[in-house]
């Protein structure tokens, strides 16, 4: 450090400048998070209301309720997260476990690299088309699941892989060396080895799910209407990214659109949190 | 014995499946979009289409030039990366090389949460702070376009460009460092002119990650850069190539308008590919080193 005075006046600006713009642009960052917090809560929470949680949209009162926008989300969750689970999970088993041939890895997830680049937008028209009016879903929250399906498979399959590469080589051995076969060696020692893994992938699905408009708002559509898990399924429902989309840009219902936002902030906060304390418990396990 | 062997070989199979269930999806995708979007193409003429400088699908007598969505698609990605890029890079370095452990904890908190934050709450409020703002501030009759994208669309980048800068950073090696304050180089000499070049494969994976993700948003840029297909200007009400998919799917109807939509995604497709193929390169060479 006593070597700093002996630096050239020119170069002490330089670390000076360099140090005060890290600093700035940090700290815009940082202001950027908060504002957008502080903003949409202080908008969003007041016009929160339990009317507003528990009704569904009414012409006749001239009331908008969001609890159907609320089961929406809940079942479109549902549903994806049913669908991609074991198609995730079997893509990464098949990946580490079985592959041989290594073209074929290369090319599984060169595939999986290029969907995780494809854009919502894209997502949604492809789903429209094929499941909405090639296999005649129509417009419903399982050809919205379906699409979603597509979207999350390489994030669940990715977070899988990486649990499964931390399960110990010496495991498999000695499951095989007890004469145990292929199949029963993967769901006794590899599969429960690799929960970690499939939490996390659920985790962050869930939070692009709940953060999705563009892939779902012409294959799940924009509807508002009270039904139960399978009714909903077959039928057109918005989720509430989508509900904010509509109120606010479609419809000028700001305070509703703030609702649903802060609503939404929260849900991601807790993804945040969660994913974090997931991750945590599952480092200090796997330490000791 | 048999049968036990039979079943192996039947979930081994099932799980082959399994995996190949996204190359299925990929090539579900490229086909469809090929298939669907040739025929406006052809119709229209690709030169025609793709440098047309005028879209109007709904008039009598369209018009299918989709130039201005390419431009601004282009020049929204462009200006985002232009004021994205320095302030995402000089945070990385920051989080990297700088900041004690506490600070950095709560700034990349701070920068996951900007990640998990749907993009239709970055549209809401740029439709209610960013775009009221610009029209005061520049004494224009309308804020809502191509500037107030490029604003949002820098924000929604931040945390892609910090986090993939990040760890190119934290993996360049520590005698790279040592050695260079060894030769009486100042710590921030250092980290600028030795840890930053030998992280360029990352950073540059970064940006072009970045690229990808400004070119892909449709939902926050619909809200705020007011969708009319005008050729680009700072101020204009612009339309993206992703915005111009989403507004033509609403109006699904038939003929060549509606082929004329797939022909959009299928330009949007290709440029998202060109931009994949990058970041595979920058990614496999950061691998390398």
């Amino acid at each position: 450090m006593e070597m700093e005075t002996t630096f050239s006046p020119r170069r002490k600006i330089y670390a000076a400048v360099m140090r005060i713009l890290m600093l700035v642009c940090a700290g815009l960052t940082c202001a950027l998070a908060a504002f957008l917090i502080i903003y949409v809560l202080c908008k969003g929470i007041p016009n929160l209301s339990w009317e507003l949680l528990s009704t569904k949209p009414s012409y006749l009162s001239d009331t908008i309720g969001i609890l159907p926008d609320i089961l929406s989300t809940l079942y479109i969750v549902l549903a994806t997260l049913v669908i991609v689970l074991p198609l995730g999970v079997g893509a990464a088993v098949y990946l580490t476990e079985y592959a041989a041939n290594k073209k074929l890895v290369a090319a599984i997830e060169y595939a999986a690299e290029t969907l995780s680049g494809i854009p919502s937008i894209i997502y949604g028209l492809v789903g429209m088309m094929f499941f909405c009016q090639f296999l005649g879903m129509k417009t419903s929250l399982l050809a919205g699941a379906l699409t979603l399906v597509i979207m999350n498979l390489p994030t669940v399959m990715r977070t899988t892989q990486e649990s499964l590469k931390t399960v110990p080589q010496s495991y498999r051995e000695g499951a095989f060396g007890l004469g145990a076969g292929k199949w029963r060696v993967i769901r006794t020692v590899v599969l429960p080895g690799c929960v970690d893994g499939v939490l996390t992938g659920c985790i962050l699905s869930v939070g692009r799910i709940l953060g999705e408009t563009a892939a779902l708002l012409y294959t799940a559509g924009f509807a508002h209407a009270l039904y139960n898990l399978k009714d909903g399924l077959q039928n057109a429902g918005a989720t509430l990214s989508v509900a904010l989309y509509v109120y606010a840009k479609e419809q000028g219902e700001f305070d509703v659109a703030f609702a649903l936002a802060s609503i939404l902030m929260v849900l991601a906060l807790l993804i945040n949190l969660t994913a974090t304390l997931v991750g945590r418990y599952f480092k200090r396990r796997q330490d000791t | 014995m048999r049968t036990k062997r039979a079943m192996e070989d039947a979930i081994h199979g099932l799980f082959l499946l399994l995996g190949l269930v996204t190359v299925g999806c990929v090539l579900l995708i490229t086909v469809y979009l090929i298939i669907s979007g040739i025929p406006a193409i052809r119709e229209i003429g690709l030169i025609d289409f793709l440098f047309g400088p005028e879209w109007d699908s709904a008039a009598a007598e369209p018009k299918f030039g989709i130039l201005p969505f390419i431009l601004t698609s282009v020049y929204g990605t462009a200006g985002a990366i232009l004021l994205g890029v320095p302030i995402g890079f000089m945070t990385a370095v920051f989080l990297a090389k700088v900041a004690p452990p506490k600070m950095k904890a709560v700034v990349s908190s701070a920068v996951s949460l900007l990640a998990g934050i749907p993009s239709v709450v970055y549209g809401l409020v740029g439709m209610l702070v960013l775009v009221p703002g610009i029209r005061k501030i520049f004494h224009i009759p309308d804020g809502s376009g191509l500037l107030a994208a490029i604003i949002v669309l820098a924000i929604m980048i931040l945390p892609s460009i910090i986090n993939v800068s990040m760890t190119a950073l934290e993996a360049v090696p520590r005698e790279y460092e040592d050695a260079s304050l060894a030769l009486g180089a100042t710590a921030t000499e250092t980290w600028f002119r030795v840890s930053v070049p030998a992280a360029r494969s990352g950073i540059a994976a970064a940006v072009v990650l970045g690229v990808g993700r400004a070119i892909g948003e449709a939902m926050a840029v619909m809200m705020v850069s007011g969708n009319v297909p005008n050729m680009p200007a700072l101020f204009q009400s612009v339309r993206f190539l992703t915005t111009a998919v989403a507004s033509e799917m609403g109006y699904a109807g038939a003929g060549l308008r509606r082929q004329a939509l797939f022909s959009i995604a299928l330009v949007l497709f290709l440029f998202i590919m060109l931009i994949n193929a990058a970041l595979n390169f920058f990614l496999k060479r950061s691998k390398e080193k």
